[in-house]
């Protein structure tokens, strides 16, 4: 699980150690992640705060965010329920193939997103193994939001599934089994039981997901052929536009990308520590033995 | 005939975990399933309830089939070793768990779970979590859980097996009351034998999948049925030898009837309990001559190593005054009789 709380340090007394390592570390973030972020906020921000508001406001770059927005919503939406589904499936079943179908789940992970956006065009469009009911039913998947959401759930597929699975072990199958002998049915198991008790799992995955989907380049870009104003996602704008020399709108359209993600997963840390102290006090008598 | 097993069988692969046990258990008893770990009885206890599906045979619940019934549908309370509380919700939410599942009324609901809380002795923490209470205190709220929906039947798989040995004692005279009060039939899966003598009105013993023996603490402790039974319940001396002339079978200096079904020359385990085991000083009747070897203290008792001559040994348990009024220390010649003992053929 993140956010784990402070231990003691290893080398207890090697104050010179612990100094020198931690300043290893705040260099390493430091130099590959902060700097990065301090140079776009400033190009960001190079014609002043009005110029930048000028530029997030221009209607490709409202049409853009929008797009990425519900493109981050529909692939969260489809990998939490189908994210937990595997997830369970995984730990709690075991059937033939169930080796196979984990070593899958990583397959984003494992193969560039570009080629997944291929893949995508392969299946689809035209020639494709499932041209003929594309045709058939009218339903435009390549150059258009389906087959772009269709490429973001594929990339984002793993993290739900990834963090969820853990929990789900850990927890195991006894509370559930003891939910089924009170008279539980699986329904209410599901939602009473199973879900609260990997809900920060979820939460977390969920998180991923977004931020992850949020930035997605490479397989949208393939599969959407980037129309102005139609299929142009956030990611897609700041590409066009780095091209075209809107560097303001560019980095401004970064910075919001960047700091909506970054708050995100902070703002969940600081939820679950909350929620973590009301189940879990650490005060004195908590655990105490009342005979 | 509240839970009744029929030729009950189940396999994990090839291990044969439960094989062909039957059994009956009348209304109200409180009954111990007692084994060796992986012995079947947990899997017969899952078995019972429903999480576990049978390959062979039949489960009765208070006279009707319930062998293809879910577990939700049994009625039937299961308390896991590990709790398995639902660790979200607070003591209240978790008792009251089975109840809204249910759907019963919420006056009925607030009614048994202030009952439970009282019964359990755990008024007051209804709003803890279970992260804020003690082993035996989480236990405690299992049992109230499993209680709460009034089943036909109480299961309880190995219920103190995660506690320490004093908070075991105490809520095992505590099970022994509630059982009392509440008269709901019971089955509690242990391997520590002195829990099973102790509060079980009725002892299943289980060894390999296998039933071995059945009865009340005295039957199973008195009259073993079998050479497992014998050496798994209670501390035992056990001798191999074979039937050296009719119906006797001498070993060291020892004389043991066997009765005339045995042939000369059969193969036999002899059992005896140190306990059963008579030291004196003085040659008072059917003894032979011993030399402590060893003497260690258990608590309550001694433990005495007998060398009865011929690299023969014998242990007895001699109450510790006894052992201080005598004399009994390593190095002593004594006396030594066997009160009573078990033949099993091999």
């Amino acid at each position: 699980m993140p956010f784990e709380r402070g231990a003691a340090p290893l080398f207890r007394g090697e104050r010179w150690l612990n100094r020198t390592l931690i300043g290893v570390v705040l260099a390493y973030v430091g130099i590959l992640l902060a700097a990065p972020c301090a140079a776009l906020a400033r190009g960001a921000f190079a014609g002043g705060g009005a110029v930048l508001w000028r530029e997030l406001a221009r209607p490709d770059v409202l049409s853009a965010f929008r797009l990425t927005l519900a493109l981050a919503l529909g692939a969260v939406a489809l990998n939490t329920v189908f994210g937990v589904l595997t997830a369970w499936v995984l730990v709690r079943h075991s059937f033939p193939g169930r080796r196979m179908l984990n070593a899958l789940v990583d397959m984003p992970f494992a193969v560039s997103p570009v080629v997944a956006g291929y893949m995508l065009i392969l299946l689809f469009g035209r020639g494709g193994w499932l041209a003929g009911w594309v045709e058939w039913s009218g339903f435009r998947v390549v150059f258009s939001w389906p087959g772009m959401l269709l490429a973001t759930v594929f990339v984002t597929m793993p993290f739900v599934v990834r963090e969820v699975m853990p929990v789900l072990r850990e927890f195991g199958a006894e509370p559930e089994e003891a939910a089924a002998t009170l008279g539980a049915g699986p329904w209410r198991i599901f939602w009473r039981v199973t879900l609260p008790s990997v809900r920060w799992g979820l939460l977390y995955g969920v998180a991923l997901t977004l931020a992850r989907a949020l930035g997605e380049f490479g397989a949208v870009y393939v599969v959407s052929g980037a129309v102005q104003g139609r299929t142009e996602t956030a990611p897609l704008f700041v590409f066009r536009a780095l091209d075209e020399r809107l560097t303001v709108a560019a980095y401004g359209v970064s910075l919001v990308l960047a700091l909506l993600s970054f708050s995100l997963i902070t703002a969940l840390g600081a939820y679950q520590k909350r929620e973590e102290e009301k189940i879990s006090p650490r005060g004195p008598g908590a655990e105490r033995e009342a005979a | 005939m509240s839970i009744e097993a029929r030729n009950l069988s189940k396999s994990f692969g090839r291990f044969k975990a439960v094989d062909d046990v039957s059994f009956r258990l009348d209304e109200g008893v409180l009954a111990a399933l007692l084994g060796p770990s992986g012995s079947g009885k947990s899997t017969l206890l899952r078995m019972i309830s429903g999480l576990e599906a049978p390959d062979r045979g039949e489960i009765f619940i208070m006279g009707q089939d319930a062998t293809r019934r879910a577990a939700r549908e049994r009625n039937v309370g299961f308390v896991f070793q590990h709790y398995a509380l639902f660790k979200h919700m607070t003591v209240w939410q978790n008792i009251a768990f089975g109840l809204e599942a249910r759907r019963r009324p919420k006056e009925e609901i607030r009614a048994r779970v202030t009952d439970l809380l009282r019964l359990v002795q755990m008024e007051g923490m209804e709003k803890r979590y279970p992260s804020q209470l003690s082993g035996g205190q989480r236990q405690r709220v299992a049992l109230a859980r499993a209680l709460a929906p009034q089943p036909r039947v109480l299961l309880l798989d190995e219920p103190f097996g995660a506690l320490d040995a004093k908070v075991r004692e105490e809520l095992r005279g505590w099970l022994r009351q509630l059982h009392e009060h509440s008269r709901v039939t019971t089955l509690f899966v242990t391997h520590d034998q002195r829990e099973a003598l102790e509060i079980a009105d009725k002892i299943l013993v289980l060894d390999k999948g296998r039933l071995e023996q059945q009865g009340t603490p005295r039957e199973i402790f008195d009259k073993p049925a079998t050479p497992f039974v014998a050496q798994f319940v209670g501390e035992n001396n056990f001798i191999d030898a074979e039937v050296t002339e009719p119906e006797l079978v001498c070993w060291g200096p020892f004389r043991f009837e066997v009765g005339e079904s045995l042939a000369v020359g059969r193969k036999v385990r002899l059992f005896f309990r140190p306990y059963d085991v008579y030291v004196s000083n003085k040659l008072v009747t059917l003894q032979v001559r011993a030399n402590i070897v060893t003497s260690r203290f258990r608590g309550p008792v001694m433990e005495l190593v007998l060398d009865v001559g011929g690299d023969k040994r014998v242990t007895a348990q001699v109450p510790k005054g006894i052992v201080e009024a005598r004399g009994f220390s390593a190095g002593r010649d004594v006396f030594v009789g066997i009160t009573a003992y078990h033949v099993f053929p091999q």
